[in-house]
């Protein structure tokens, strides 16, 4: 499994054509407690850039992109009743949605974790 | 000048400590040749408290008030008896002269009443919760379209027949710059409202059915059965109450299904203003928490795990969300919430119940004192405490004519609907509490004289 | 001796006691009271109004929806009722009871005469659908205002209806929407600039149209190059705030004005800041389509803890055809009329149509004019100008303890803007914010506008008496230097409130908006 970061702070993880996507540690400690996350659908097509979630904390709504183009397969029902799995494990139990891949390509524009770590360094 | 505080010795201070030599300096950033140099010419001065409260007066003497004659109007706007309590408390400066509770350590008073007043109109109207209110019944009632269009994703609205000509004015505005298709049709004067014909119109690319309860003409639709064809075509049902009062007595249309209740607050506490401000009352279902438009108070604790109340779920709002938001409302009408909480508080269920039952009472004396006037048909089969009557000849006529006579009589459906010349001889005559025999009688009278 | 002192009374001073607060067996702290919530106190039996017997009327014309149980609705009496929302009022801070320095939110004394004025029976007691000529001094009272509205912002005619500010940016910009729409243009882009206030984007994009921001520039004004270079046969309009919201005026609103005209657009101004240059300069003189005016921020009409508000929108001649129903507009001998439904096929035929029922905030209308006919001409010349005074004072008064990040590009408007920066590692606006709670104010407005990090907007109004603002200065200094050393006792403030902090985020997780039997 290899995980790629965006410059707007979204992770995926890769398996085959298989991705799961969420929010960086580093997003969830800028944002501060996270209250309330809209996931998409199942079955929805997303396109690479898109709003496909968004996630608010008390005193901001903001947007999450799709890192990926391709159709959502199942989205984290757990955030309805705990928003705040994506504060405490944001890279882990707090991911936001699964989704099928439709052009894996996409994904060498993105950043490796090391990378990742260099960009917010620099923030 | 009264208002103002600062003396010249003061305002020479305070310009040497800014560097400044005069106030006039401060406005440089003025282009010079729209700068204006002294007060606007043609305009009075400034004037004493005496004299300004006498004009007014002379103002407010230039008009025939409801206290004053018989009176029968409503469609959309109530006389009842509000308790002089009411107007005492809404006038403590604590209230009057307070910000919206951004702050709220220091606004707990502002709050709980918020808290309350949300409780009091999700109990009222059988919804699981409502906001802190919005500016009135109309704008109110537009939001409930707008919201049901977000929820369904679908951009036609139903609208009876029976809603308010200027709900459904507003809406119609609106829904002309945000593309949403309203299906409108004017109401037609018959005994009881046709549901058959409102649940025919309603098809799968329907958001919402918007019915008013009572309606326009007073008469009462049977919300339950409306409910059940909205929502077999996935479709929600808007209640619109312009008189809340007539939940005193009639089931919540909560109660009956209704996925969004929205009305006009003015009836209990508010007075008649000549329109405004009034009170936009907006409930809802729990699992449209977060389309909700406007304020929402909710519950919390403070670090010392003291129960508090702040405004909440603020994301939906414009100063976040701002092209993305729910609404463009910053507002609500929290004053006017204020007295509506504090008359039902003195009210309470039973005394609800009763103000509504000596309405509907005060209304049937009138219908039968009418129904006696020659010339005169007493449309509906029920009621609460509004009711349609036809006239032989133009109701704008006979409204003015018994105006003359010194009896504001109702409303003519001819001001409501002008393009409806069916309508043109119908009026709807409204009774509350305040409503006495003699001005029943009155009534009967004048409008005898001007049939005649 | 014998009898001295019987009944052990003697004048003392107490003692102090070091160490934790006293607690009480109410939870109340003398004057500071605590109060439950009305569902635990009321009953539904119980009524504060007395009434006739009711058990013999007849319901049966109610048909078949009748009810047969009473609403769940507490009731109280009338000296409960009484004793609950005052006891209430009093945790709430007010602008009777001290300076209110919310920025942009014009928190200034509200004159008991309007309010006298506004219950007036031929105001307040007369229904919105009354015969025409049974309500002529209501009608008039409209009619005065919306002259005085025209006259002292230069413009063409005036729509009264919106029922606040936002409602009153809907108006102007559907107004632009339909004067577009007459013309057969299809333009949809509003520039708004990225100090705006929220509901600004919010409304254009309400109102259908796409928002695209405009830069500011390094001194704090819009960068009217980059604006005028996006004009274009896309651009529907611009939105701008003037005074804008970092408390400055836009000195180049007329050029802007006059390239946005000539590319075919119109200019939209929010006049939420209008309070700081009435009687001073007439928006219609710098170029100015629309721009409404919150009756309750420049004309003083209370907040009432969150509105009712009202919005009036003045309208240039090009886009006075398209106003809401009713409205009015001043006719070729000078006077002001009002047109209806019933009159606007022949008078008023391009109307976008009708915002809300009836005829707007008439309650509202009322004190408004109360205020400014007790202030006339001179006397709004003159609340500008000690606004501005006040707020210029302010300013330089602390830009040594706090920063001030637009000092330097002249004297501010009605409000001063300072920063965060040069406070302590781990102290913030909000930290100040709430430590002025502690000291009897309520705090200013606080990030916002969004361009200044850590904002903190002051408005000090018109009505404070210097020796008021001294005591202000005072405390602002006081917290300003606080900040900047670390005071922890900060981070917890307010320490003194009838609350301490509250947990937003608890009750933004699990929302409780309604009072539940537990």
């Amino acid at each position: 499994m290899t995980r790629y970061f965006t410059k707007d702070h979204e992770w995926i993880a890769v398996e085959g054509s298989e991705a799961t996507v969420g929010i960086s540690d580093y997003a969830q400690s800028q944002l501060g407690d996270i209250t309330f996350v809209e996931v998409p659908g199942a079955g929805s097509e997303v396109s690479m850039g898109d709003s496909a979630s968004v996630v608010d904390s008390v005193k901001a709504a903001s947007d999450v992109y799709a890192p990926a183009s391709g159709k959502v397969t199942v989205a984290n029902a757990a955030l309805e009743d705990q928003p705040e799995l994506v504060n405490t494990d944001p890279e882990g139990e707090g991911w936001l949605w699964k989704m099928t891949l439709s052009d894996p390509a996409e994904l060498d524009g993105l950043m490796d974790e090391a990378s990742y770590q260099a960009f917010i360094a620099e923030l | 000048m009264r208002y103002l505080p600062l003396t010249d010795a003061d305002r020479s201070a305070m310009l040497s400590v800014i560097g400044a030599g005069s106030i006039d300096e401060l406005f440089a950033d003025v282009p010079a040749e729209a700068r204006l140099s002294a007060p606007i010419a043609g305009l009075p001065g400034h004037a004493s408290e005496m004299a300004v409260e006498r004009h007014m007066a002379r103002l407010s003497a230039n008009n025939v008030t409801a206290g004053s004659v018989p009176f029968f109007l409503g469609a959309g706007a109530y006389r009842h008896h509000v308790p002089a309590t009411v107007d005492h408390l809404i006038q403590r400066g604590e209230f009057l002269t307070a910000y919206t509770p951004y702050q709220p350590e220091i606004a707990q008073g502002t709050l709980q009443v918020l808290f309350e007043f949300q409780t009091q109109v999700a109990r009222l109207f059988g919804t699981d919760v409502a906001n802190a209110s919005l500016y009135d019944g109309s704008t109110a009632c537009w939001e409930a379209i707008a919201m049901a269009g977000r929820i369904t994703k679908r951009g036609k609205a139903v609208l009876s027949g029976g809603a308010h000509s200027h709900y459904v004015e507003t809406a119609r505005t609106m829904a002309k710059f945000t593309g949403d298709v309203l299906d409108t049709v004017a109401p037609e004067l018959t005994p009881t409202p046709d549901d058959a014909a409102l649940i025919a119109r309603i098809d799968g690319e329907t958001s919402c059915v918007v019915v008013q309860y009572p309606d326009i003409l007073g008469r009462i639709p049977d919300l339950a059965a409306i409910a059940a064809a909205a929502q077999a075509k996935g479709a929600l049902l808007i209640a619109v109450v312009t008189e809340p009062v007539a939940l005193g007595v009639l089931q919540s249309p909560g109660s009956l299904g209704a996925d969004i209740v929205v009305g006009e607050g003015q009836s209990i506490g508010v007075g008649l203003q000549f329109g405004g401000p009034y009170l936009g009352l907006f409930g809802c279902r729990e699992k449209y928490l977060r389309q909700i438009p406007g304020r929402l108070c909710g519950e919390t604790v403070d670090a010392d795990g003291k129960r508090g109340f702040v405004l909440t779920l603020s994301t939906r709002e414009q100063h976040i969300r701002r092209e993305k938001a729910t609404s463009n409302i910053c507002t609500n009408s929290g004053l006017c919430a204020l007295a509506f909480s504090i008359h039902m508080t003195l009210l309470g269920g039973s005394g609800l119940s009763d103000m509504a039952k000596l309405s509907h009472a005060a209304a049937r004396k009138t219908a039968a004192a009418l129904a006696d006037v020659p010339g005169v048909t007493v449309v509906n089969t029920h009621y609460f405490n509004e009711f349609a009557i036809t006239l032989p000849k133009d109701a704008r006529q006979v409204v003015r004519d018994l105006a003359d006579r010194q009896v504001l009589g109702g409303v003519s459906l001819g001001r409501l609907y002008p393009q409806e010349a069916a309508l043109a001889n119908g009026m709807v005559v409204a009774a509350t509490e305040c409503t006495t025999d003699e001005d029943i009688a009155a009534l009967a009278a004048a409008l005898k004289e001007v049939l005649a | 001796m014998n009898a001295i002192n019987p009944t052990g009374w003697r004048p003392s001073m107490g003692e102090n006691v070091p160490g934790a607060p006293i607690q009480t067996f109410t939870g109340n702290r003398g004057l500071q009271l605590e109060e439950a919530l009305l569902f635990e106190l009321g009953l539904p039996d119980r009524s504060g109004v007395d009434f006739p017997e009711t058990d013999s009327i007849d319901l049966s014309a109610l048909g078949p929806m009748a009810r047969t149980e009473r609403p769940n609705l507490p009731g109280l009496s009338e000296p409960e009722t009484v004793r609950h929302y005052t006891r209430l009022s009093r945790q709430n801070y007010a602008i009777d009871l001290g300076l209110f320095p919310l920025g942009s939110c014009t928190m200034k004394h509200n004159p008991r005469l309007d309010e006298k004025v506004a219950r007036m029976p031929g105001f307040a007691d007369v229904h919105p659908l009354q015969p025409v000529h049974t309500v002529q001094g209501a009608l008039s009272v409209i009619n005065e205002l919306a002259f005085w509205l025209i006259e002292l912002t230069g413009m063409h005619g005036v729509a009264m209806t919106p029922k606040a500010g936002a409602h009153g940016e809907l108006c102007g910009l559907l107004c632009i929407r339909a004067a577009l729409e007459a013309k057969g243009d299809p333009r949809d882009v509003i520039l708004v600039p990225e100090s705006a206030h929220g509901t600004n984007p919010a409304t254009a994009a309400f109102a259908g149209f796409k928002v695209e921001n405009i830069p500011a520039t390094p001194e704090g004004r819009v960068d009217s190059a980059a604006l005028i270079a996006r004009l274009g046969p896309d651009v529907a309009g611009v939105m701008i705030t003037n005074p804008n919201t970092c408390g400055l005026f836009e000195r180049d609103l007329k050029i802007i004005a006059d390239a946005v005209h000539a590319a075919g657009g119109y200019v939209y101004c929010d006049g939420a800041n209008f309070n700081a240059i009435v009687g001073r300069v007439r928006p219609g003189d710098l170029g100015v389509d629309a721009m409404h005016i919150n009756l309750h921020k420049t004309f003083s009409t209370p907040h009432g803890g969150g509105g009712p508000g009202s919005g009036p929108v003045v309208l240039s001649e090009a886009l006075s055809p398209f106003g809401p129903l009713p409205f009015t507009a001043r006719q070729a001998d000078g006077s002001v009329t009002l047109i209806e439904e019933e009159q606007a096929h022949e008078e008023h035929p391009q109307t976008f149509g009708r915002m809300c029922a009836f005829h707007g905030q008439m309650g509202m209308y009322t004190r408004a004019l109360a205020y400014i006919l007790s202030h006339g001409a001179d006397g709004l010349r003159q609340v500008s100008g000690d606004a501005v005074l006040n707020a210029n004072y302010i300013l330089r008064s602390l830009d040594d303890v706090l920063d001030a990040p637009f000092g330097a590009s002249g004297p501010c408007m009605h409000e001063a803007l300072f920063s965060d920066d040069g406070f302590a590692e781990g102290f913030s606006t909000n930290d100040l914010a709430k430590g002025l709670i502690d000291e009897g104010y309520h705090p200013m407005t606080v990030y916002f506008p969004l361009v200044v990090h850590g904002a903190m907007l002051v408005e000090p109004t018109e009505t404070e008496s210097k020796a008021g603002i001294d005591q202000f200065v005072g405390a602002m200094r006081s917290l300003a230097e606080r900040a900047r050393a670390g005071d922890e006792m900060l981070k917890s403030a307010p320490h003194l409130a009838p609350r301490r902090r509250l947990d937003e985020t608890l009750a933004a997780r699990k929302p409780k908006l309604v009072w539940k039997e537990d």
